[in-house]
Formats: C-alpha cells, sequence, structure tokens
C-alpha cells in the first residue's frame, strides 16, 4: 500500500427506525409482509393525503444522537427533497435539509481492528443526524422493475460522518460502535441482510500532508461491514494507481461487486443534484425546550462502555469477559437479569461465553430467540453451586435446557442426575473400584500418581457419573495413600 | 419602504426546467412557454424592489409547533384496493415500470 | 317547491324535510330534474351520479323514518369541487391526467358531510388542479356563468359556483388558495367563505399550495355558510396544520348577529380604492355599500396594506413552488394516466405528464420548479416568503384600528368567455383577495349590486382578522338583511 497519499474517508449510514408505525403514516412497520399490504394513500402518495410525524421516531433520533454526544437544537424542522424516482412515492422525499434533528457529535474507537492491526484509538466525528423517510422497494426483471411500497414511509436516521476515517480499518471499528449504539438505544435492529442498515462510502486520496481533499468517490452496494473493509482497501489501491500514473479521479459513483471483490462504475457526476430542497408546508417545526431535552436525556441508556466498566468493577469479570458479554446489549440484558439471581456472576460469565452463545451460534438463533433463560441459567448455576449437580453433569442439563426450555430443577429430577454427595455411598463404589483394579493400584503405590485419574473414571462409571468428583477424589486418596 | 434596484430578470432556460420538472413539452410551444416565463420571472422581480432585511420568512402562517402522533400501527389499506387504480401491474402484487436500476436516481 | 328550488337555502330546506313536506328522495329528484335542465347550458359539473344519488337519499328516508336522521341536514344534496376525495367517486381535479382515477378514501370534509347524512350530489368542475381565474383552465370544457352565459363563472371553484347559482344545488364546498372560493361567488351572486387557515382539515383535498389552501363553503347566503362552517371545520389528527377546535358555533353567531353594526370599526385600505383597473361600475358598487354599512351604524377608518402590491408577486412564487412538489406525484406509476408510448422511465414521467397536464399547470409547474432551482432559492422562493411576513403584519397593525377590513373582491364584474389571454393579465385580477391567503386569515365574499346594463353581480368582501370568522359572518349577516336587492337570482336563459 502506498504511503504517499492520505486517505480521507466519510461515511453515510442509513438506520431504519424500530418503531411499530411508518415515518408519516400509521401503516405497520414490518420486514417481509407480502407486498403492497402495507399501504394507504399517505405513504403511496396517493392525492390529497397528508403526512403527520411519528413522535417516537423523532424521539429516537434524539436519542441516538445524545448517545453519540450530539448536539440536540431547540429547532427543527422537515423539507422536502425533489426527484423523480418511481421508489419514491410523492416524487419528493420528506427529510430534513438544514436543521437536523442532531448535530456535531462523535464515535470513539480503539482496540483492534477487522484486519487484526491494532487500532490508533480516536473520535470519529459525526457531522449530522437527520429523519426522513425510507423509499419504496424495486424488484428488478428482464426489462421492467416492480414496485412494493410496504418499505415506503419506514423512518430512516442518516448518520453522517465527518471524514476523520483513514482506514478500512477504522470504517469497520466505526460501523460496529455505530451499531452497538443504536442497538443498545434500541433505537433499531440493524439487521443489514433485512436493509434495516445501509452504509455508503465516501473516499478521496490525496498527497500526504495537503490540506485539500482530493476529488471524492461514492461507493454504494455494499450489503456488509466486511465488504465496506473490502471495498475501501480495494478503492484505496485502485485510486493509488491512477494518481501514480498522473491521472486524475472524476466525481463518480462506483458499486461493489462482492463476487468479483472490485468496484465498478455505476455513474458519473457531471454536476450535483437539484434537491430544490424547501421547508415542508404540510409538517410544523418541531421546537424543543431545554427543560424538553433534558427530559429526553433521562431516556438515553446505559452506554457499552460504561456498562462494560461496571461489569467489571461490580462483578469482579475480566475485560474480555465484560467486552463479549457488552459486546451486544441483548446478552448483555441476559446476563443483567441473571446475575442478580447467582451468587456467582463469573460462573455465569462462563457459561454465558463459552456454552451458550456458542449453542445460539451454532443453532444460528439470537439470544432473544434462545429456550434458556436468564433464570433458567441462574438455577442452575446455583445447582451447580450447591454441589447438586458436577460441573460435567451441567453440561447435559444445559443442553437439555437449551432443546426444550424445561427448567434445570425439573430436567435433573427427570433424568436422575442428581449429583451422589453421600461420602458413605461413594466409598462404596471407590472400594469396589479398587477391589476391581488391583494392578492400577499397584501402579499408583508405585508413585504412578496419574493412575489416580483411572480410578475417578472408574468410580464414574460405577456411579453413572453422579458421584461428586471432589469427594472421589478424596476418598480415592485416602484409600490408596 | 426603501425602494432597491429591481432584480434582473435571470437567463431562464425552460427547456431545463422542464426536464427537471419531468414535463415534455410540445417543442412548437418551447418558444410559447419561454415567453410566458420570461414575462413572470419579470412581474415578480418587483419582489426586488423591496429592503427585506432582518425580516423572518413566513413558512406557516401562524407559530406553532410539534404537531405529531403516537407510534401506533393501524390496518392499512388492502392491496386490492391501493393497486385497484395502477396502470400496469405485476402478479397482482407490484406495480410495474420501465427497469430502474438500484441506488440511481438520475434518469 | 319546483320553481323555488333556486332560492331555497340548506336551512330552507332542512325545515322542509324535518316537517316531512318533501323526503329526500323527493328533493334530490328535483334537485336532478332541474341540473338536467341547466346543464346543457352551465356545465357546472363534471359528473352527477343520479344513481348513486338517489342511493344516499333514500338511505336518508329510511333514516328519517326510523326517527334516526344524523341530523338537520340529513338528505340534503350538496356538490364537491372535483379536488375533494369522496371514496368510490372520481377526483379528476379538472385534468385529463386523473382522468381514470377513483378516490380510495374520504377526505375529512366529505367524512363530515357524510356524518351528518348529507347527500353527495355530483362533482363540480374547475380550473385544472385549482390554477386558474375563470373555470377556462378546466380540461374538460368552460363552465358558464348562470348570469350570463357568455361569461365566466370565475375560478378556480367556478363550478360550485355555479350550481349553486343556477339552484341545481343548495351549497357547494370549494377550495381556496388565492381567492378561488370568493372570485367566483361573487361573480355568480352567491356567498363565499375562506376560512382561516387550519380551521377546515385539508386531509384529502389534492393540494395545490398546502400553505395558502383552505376547503371553504359556497352558498346561497350567509346563514348557510355558517352551518357549512360549523359541519366541517375542526382539528384533525391527519392534517398537522389544523386548529384546536372552535369553542363556538358560527350558526349561533349568526343567529345572534342583530339588526345593526353599531360600534364596528370597518378597515377600509387606500391601496385597494387606488387600483389601477379598478372598474367604475364595482367602484360604485361598493361606494353604495359603504353606505350602506354607515348607515347600518358601522364607523368607517382608513387603513393602509402598503404591501398590496407585492402580494401577487409573492403568491405566485410562493404557490407554483409549493404546486410544483404537490403536482410531481402525478406521474403515471401508481393511479391516474399513464402514457402510451415510453421506452424508459424518463419518457413514461415525461411524456405522461406532459399529455396530461394542460398549458396553465405547465406553467405554473415551471415557474414553481424555477424559483426552487439551484441558485434562486434566495432571490425568490425566500424572497417571497418575507413579503409574505410584510403582508401578515400589514393585516396585523390593520386590525388594531378595526375589527374588520372592507373591499371589493374582483377589479370587475365577470369577464366574457376567452375575454383574458394574457396570464399575468389573469394573475393581476386576484389583488383583493390573494393577501388574505398570504396571511392566513379569513375572509366571505357577499353579493351586493347587480350592475343595471350587464346585469352582472358584484360582490363586496368583509376580511377579518386570524380566527375571526365570528366578526366577518356577524358583519356579513346585518349586511345581507339589510341590503337593497333582497334576493340573487340569474335568470338562465332557454330554460
Amino acid at each position: 500500500m502506498s504511503n504517499k497519499y492520505d486517505t480521507v474517508i466519510g461515511l453515510e449510514v442509513h438506520v431504519q427506525l424500530k418503531t411499530d408505525s411508518k415515518m408519516f403514516c400509521s401503516c405497520k412497520n414490518k420486514y417481509g409482509a407480502e407486498p403492497n399490504t402495507l399501504v394507504c394513500p399517505v405513504c403511496m402518495g396517493y392525492p390529497g393525503a397528508m403526512p403527520v410525524p411519528n413522535r417516537k421516531a423523532i424521539e429516537k433520533t434524539i436519542i441516538a444522537g445524545m448517545m453519540c454526544s450530539c448536539k440536540i437544537p431547540n429547532f427543527s424542522k422537515f423539507d422536502r427533497k425533489s426527484y423523480f424516482y418511481p421508489d419514491m412515492a410523492k416524487n419528493y422525499q420528506i427529510s430534513q435539509y438544514d436543521l437536523p434533528f442532531c448535530e456535531h457529535g462523535k464515535m470513539h474507537i480503539y482496540g483492534n481492528g477487522f484486519s487484526g492491526n491494532k487500532l490508533d484509538e480516536k473520535d470519529i466525528g459525526i457531522t449530522r443526524i437527520h429523519l426522513e423517510e425510507d423509499a419504496a422497494k424495486s424488484t428488478h426483471f428482464s426489462n421492467y422493475s416492480g414496485i412494493d411500497y410496504n418499505k415506503g414511509g419506514i423512518p430512516l436516521m442518516e448518520i453522517v460522518s465527518e471524514p476523520d476515517i483513514t482506514t478500512a480499518d477504522e470504517a469497520y471499528a466505526y460501523l460496529t460502535a455505530l451499531k452497538q449504539v443504536i442497538q443498545y438505544g434500541n433505537i433499531g435492529d440493524c439487521d443489514m441482510e433485512k436493509g434495516q442498515l445501509r452504509c455508503d462510502v465516501n473516499i478521496s486520496l490525496k498527497p500526504c500532508g495537503r490540506k485539500e481533499f482530493g476529488t471524492k468517490i461514492e461507493l454504494k452496494n455494499l450489503n456488509s461491514f466486511r465488504a465496506v473493509h473490502r471495498a475501501i482497501d480495494y478503492e484505496i489501491i485502485r485510486q493509488a494507481e491512477i494518481l501514480d500514473e498522473g491521472g486524475s479521479m472524476n466525481q463518480e459513483t462506483r458499486g461493489w461487486n462482492d463476487d468479483k471483490g472490485i468496484t465498478y462504475l455505476m455513474r458519473t457526476k457531471e454536476s450535483a443534484h437539484d434537491y430544490r430542497y424547501f421547508p415542508e408546508p404540510d409538517l410544523l417545526p418541531v421546537i424543543f425546550a431545554d427543560e424538553d431535552i433534558s427530559e429526553l436525556r433521562k431516556n438515553v441508556p446505559e452506554l457499552p462502555e460504561a456498562k462494560k466498566a461496571r461489569f467489571v468493577e461490580a462483578h469482579a469479570l475480566t475485560h474480555f469477559d465484560a467486552q463479549v458479554l457488552t459486546s451486544e446489549k441483548t446478552i448483555a440484558d441476559f446476563f443483567d437479569a441473571g446475575v442478580v439471581l447467582t451468587k456467582t456472576p463469573k460462573l455465569l460469565a462462563n457459561w454465558i461465553i463459552s456454552e451458550l452463545l456458542r449453542e445460539l451460534s451454532d443453532a444460528n438463533i439470537g439470544i432473544a430467540d434462545s429456550k434458556i433463560t436468564p433464570k433458567s441459567l441462574a438455577e442452575m448455576i446455583e445447582l451447580i453451586n450447591k454441589k447438586i449437580i458436577s460441573g460435567k453433569i451441567a453440561k447435559t442439563v444445559f443442553s437439555e435446557m437449551f432443546k426444550t426450555g424445561k427448567a434445570p430443577a425439573d430436567i435433573v429430577k427427570e433424568k436422575g442426575l442428581v449429583q451422589v454427595t453421600d461420602e458413605s455411598v461413594i466409598e462404596e463404589f471407590v472400594d469396589k473400584a479398587i477391589a476391581e483394579n488391583p494392578s492400577q493400584v499397584e501402579e499408583y503405590k508405585g508413585g504412578k500418581k496419574a493412575v489416580l485419574q483411572y480410578f475417578v473414571g472408574q468410580v464414574m462409571k460405577l456411579s453413572r457419573g453422579k458421584a461428586n468428583p471432589q469427594a472421589v477424589i478424596k476418598l480415592i486418596k485416602e484409600k490408596l495413600d | 419602504m426603501t425602494k432597491n434596484k429591481t432584480m434582473e430578470t435571470p437567463v431562464i432556460d425552460v427547456g431545463y426546467v422542464a426536464k427537471l420538472a419531468k414535463l415534455e413539452l410540445d417543442p412548437l410551444s418551447m418558444d410559447k412557454f419561454q415567453k410566458d416565463m420570461e414575462s413572470i420571472v419579470e412581474y415578480v422581480n418587483l419582489l426586488g424592489e423591496l429592503d427585506l432585511k432582518g425580516i423572518e420568512p413566513t413558512a406557516h402562517p401562524f407559530v406553532s409547533s410539534n404537531a405529531w402522533r403516537e407510534d401506533v400501527a393501524k390496518e392499512s389499506f388492502s392491496r386490492d384496493v391501493m393497486l385497484s387504480n395502477a396502470p400496469d401491474i405485476l402478479d397482482d402484487e407490484l406495480i410495474r415500470v420501465p427497469q430502474v436500476i438500484s441506488g440511481e436516481e438520475d434518469i | 317547491m319546483k320553481n323555488n328550488l333556486n332560492k331555497m337555502t340548506l336551512c330552507d330546506v332542512s325545515d322542509l324535510l324535518i316537517s316531512g313536506e318533501i323526503t329526500s328522495s323527493e328533493l334530490c329528484s328535483l334537485y336532478l330534474s332541474r341540473t338536467k335542465k341547466m346543464e346543457p347550458k352551465i356545465q357546472a359539473f363534471l359528473k352527477v351520479d343520479e344513481d348513486e344519488i338517489l342511493r344516499q337519499a333514500s338511505a336518508s328516508d329510511k333514516r328519517r323514518g326510523e326517527g334516526k336522521p344524523l341530523s338537520r341536514f340529513d338528505g340534503i344534496p350538496i356538490s364537491l369541487k372535483d379536488v375533494i376525495n369522496a371514496k368510490g367517486e372520481q377526483c379528476t381535479c379538472g385534468s385529463k391526467i386523473l382522468e381514470t382515477y377513483n378516490s380510495v378514501y374520504d377526505a375529512t370534509v366529505t367524512e363530515r358531510l357524510r356524518n351528518k347524512g348529507l347527500v353527495l350530489f355530483g362533482r363540480n368542475n374547475m380550473d385544472e388542479f385549482a390554477m386558474g381565474s375563470s373555470c377556462e383552465n378546466s380540461a374538460y370544457f368552460s363552465t358558464k356563468n348562470p348570469w350570463d352565459i357568455s361569461r365566466v363563472p370565475g375560478g378556480s371553484s367556478g363550478g360550485s359556483a355555479a350550481a349553486v347559482s343556477a339552484g341545481e344545488v343548495p351549497a357547494s364546498l370549494g377550495s381556496d388558495t388565492g381567492g378561488s372560493v370568493r372570485q367566483p361567488a361573487a361573480f355568480c351572486g352567491v356567498v363565499g367563505l375562506k376560512p382561516t387557515y387550519g380551521r377546515v382539515s385539508r386531509y384529502g383535498l389534492v393540494a395545490y399550495a398546502s400553505s395558502l389552501d383552505q376547503i371553504g363553503p359556497i352558498t346561497r347566503d350567509v346563514k348557510d355558510s355558517a352551518v357549512l362552517l360549523d359541519i366541517i371545520s375542526g382539528c384533525d389528527p391527519k392534517d398537522s396544520t389544523t386548529l384546536p377546535d372552535s369553542k363556538i358555533s358560527f350558526e349561533e353567531i349568526v343567529n345572534a348577529s342583530g339588526d345593526d353594526l353599531s360600534g364596528l370599526r370597518i378597515g377600509l385600505p387606500k391601496e385597494y380604492f387606488e387600483v389601477d383597473g379598478l372598474d367604475k361600475d364595482i367602484k360604485f358598487s361598493v361606494d353604495k355599500t359603504i353606505e350602506k354599512l354607515k348607515s347600518l351604524g358601522a364607523k368607517m377608518v382608513d387603513v393602509s396594506l402598503p404591501h398590496t402590491k407585492y402580494a401577487i408577486a409573492a403568491y405566485y412564487v410562493i404557490a407554483t413552488a409549493e404546486a410544483s412538489a404537490n403536482l410531481a406525484r402525478f406521474d403515471g406509476v401508481r393511479y391516474g394516466k399513464r402514457t402510451e408510448g415510453y421506452n424508459d422511465l424518463n419518457e413514461l414521467y415525461s411524456r405522461s405528464r406532459g399529455e396530461g397536464f394542460g398549458e396553465e399547470v405547465k406553467r405554473r409547474i415551471l415557474l414553481g420548479t424555477f424559483v426552487l432551482s439551484s441558485g434562486y432559492y434566495d432571490a425568490y422562493y425566500l424572497k417571497a416568503q418575507k413579503v409574505r411576513t410584510l403582508v401578515k403584519n400589514d393585516f396585523d397593525e390593520a386590525f388594531k384600528k378595526c375589527d374588520i377590513i372592507f373591499s371589493p373582491v374582483t377589479p370587475t364584474p365577470a369577464f366574457e368567455i376567452g375575454g383574458i389571454t394574457d396570464p399575468v393579465q389573469m394573475y393581476l385580477a386576484d389583488i383583493y383577495t390573494i393577501s388574505v391567503n398570504l396571511a392566513g386569515n379569513c375572509a366571505i365574499s357577499v353579493p351586493a349590486d347587480i350592475l343595471k346594463e350587464s346585469n352582472l353581480p358584484v360582490g363586496v368582501q368583509f376580511l377579518g382578522p386570524a380566527f375571526g370568522e365570528d366578526k366577518i359572518l356577524k358583519v356579513a349577516k346585518v349586511f345581507e338583511e339589510n341590503r337593497d336587492i333582497k334576493e340573487f337570482i340569474p335568470e338562465v336563459k332557454y330554460v
């Protein structure tokens, strides 16, 4: 990679808000419904229809802004952005032009980048966050397209970053941090496959040290964070090569072809699109007094960083554990719900991190769909703590819980998995094992301490796995030493 | 009321404006539209006479704000009804138009 | 009854229905047969669905028969300008581009009329998309003035005004953006009210200029106007720009208006009476009216609306800008007429719109697009919105010195069809009505006089402050009761 150039990257992220209804009408905000069944005169741009804004969408946008340290202005308004396109029912989009809901924020990035290299810890500036309505969905056929207006009118937040990003790793980290914040704030689900989060990249190169930015190239059709990463890496090389040969860049929009791993020309931007913005006459401005803004601030949830610190301090978890548990709010919530029901947060954390997340990943479901609940997992851990089951048995119980959602106590009872802790009972098994394996006794007495495991195995076999391992070891040692 | 110099009539390209507005104009009437536009714009240039320093624009007649609705989903209109006016439908469920290129706005 | 149909008000007809003297079916049949007779000459309607009208009338009779009328006005026919959505009916807006469009929902005002049991009687002709002052811009045909069928009824609610004037319906709902209810009312000798902006919901009114449009009643007398205002006005959650409900009944205001105007201060804006082109006959009638108002005890006060001459320019910038965006949705994609020959999306749009829109609409879309386009926003749109502030302030200042303002409605009486071809000349005739829309205030146009030679009616206008419908209805009522000419009934020839 050439060191002659500075890379300047800005990201434009569109996020669908998680609301029950659309932005300007009461149609359901839902993915995957039958085409054109969640529509009405308003979102289909019928004559005489009028928009009415969704209050929750406005609030969620402001909370998103607060979570990104944005300034929330007292006066805000909607504007009409005119352009003709079949996915825009009115041939104008209700958006925000010069007075958006949030301005001048930032997103902190740190740690390791997607490529594995360490990131420069820094703040990426957020220029603005504004609220608008999403476009309809077009499906392409041979030489025509079909439009489904279900998606049209869904509340959409546009987050514009400052051109502070300089590498693919930084872009990836910014997107990850942003997604985490949005999910934490219960603002959006950010499922890129469902179109709930979209990202466009603006990238340019300039000779190192020069103040003036180079020609901006826009990258579109990036369907995952990984695609963003790959596209940026590719584009930096492509642009550098052109500049090296003395060529120059034209302002253009390029698409990313994920299969081929290349960007391709979509269209050149000879002139900026004339959107003819003007204030939306059908909507009144939005005015928040300072007190209103303070009230809204109370709804801002605990940020990921703060939550992580709390887990480390309050529950003596390691940074790594806290990091994994807070990577998604749903996992953190799961932990929070369970930790009040158990005396051993560390054990709970382990089970979530090593077992639950793995099982969920294998089954390809989210923690929200898990049949194991914080309560049931905590109960299972208490069974371990009370030595009713061993850690090993717990694995069986856990598996069953994951499959069936049954309570651990019920599973233990049904399968007769109660651990045997009665030493007199265990002693019988130990005596039997010793009696049946004289040569191993000899080996042990001869100094081969490792043979202990053999005896433990034998006792476990005789007790059908139910003997408490610590007691077994203790008794064997007593008898043989 | 101080009077400023009336604004200069800008160069209006009716063909360009018609393109922005997606209006196909009959070439025979282009001239008339061009003349009409120029004459109307010349008339509205009257606004340039006024000193508007310090005057706030009025977007809505009455100072009011924060008209919104609660986030409650209601039943939508039926698909049959909403597509009943469509000139061209695909599979009884989509509105058909000539090919639209994904993400392409400039047409 | 049949011979008096063209004189009957909503309240008159209501009395007959309540007393049982007539049923709704009989009533609507009478109006239908009168309409059939008038229409060849007047052409006020784009559509009259006889079966549907009689079906609604029959339903009304059934309700009344069961003792469950929805209101005093259950069963009375009222027509709608073809720009207000009524589910299942056409809504062409006087345009070819919506020739095939069938409404899928009721406008809020339509719903309110239905809730009171009124019968929706036909769709009135209008200037295309409410752009015009003569009804000559309808893509279908021109409506004629019942007083002289060689003349225009005014516009854009020309069909509504002509229908009421000719006695085809007792009342109609039109829309007023720059005078489109008041001016045709004046040309046709009927009453036209533009409510305060936000008083009546615009949900379901096909938008022309969103910050200026208001639906307004066109009626035979002032009381009917108040009655309809009570029915159609009110806060609407579907329209963010509506005002809170009025705490007063406008009908009650009219009923309690008294006999005279003592104590009332009436402002006479000097700029209005200095207008070049104010027809001398109109001036004469207006002066006569001023004398009458004085005789009723009102005090005339000189006021000034210094930015009057800039109002038309500001209006045409703002209205066309908003219209250019409001009419962008008419593209042949989801409803309305799609062009036959297109190879790509651009042609689909441009040809559907090119073929579907008339000349005046195209002109205004072009102007509106231009004033919003890159580089011109500040010079035109922003400037116009600032001038709007000045116009509004003019009224606020004037209303400190007077209770209501009095003015002509139009500088000339109804002109001949084809009489004005220069667009700017047509625009200049809006001088008395347009400022009210810019300010968002209310105003009512009331017939005052009939010109001797031409036998054409002359209207006068009472302008009120914002939320001042009570004031203007009161003075309009007292004037109406006491004016010299009692009835304004056109003699429609060859009937």
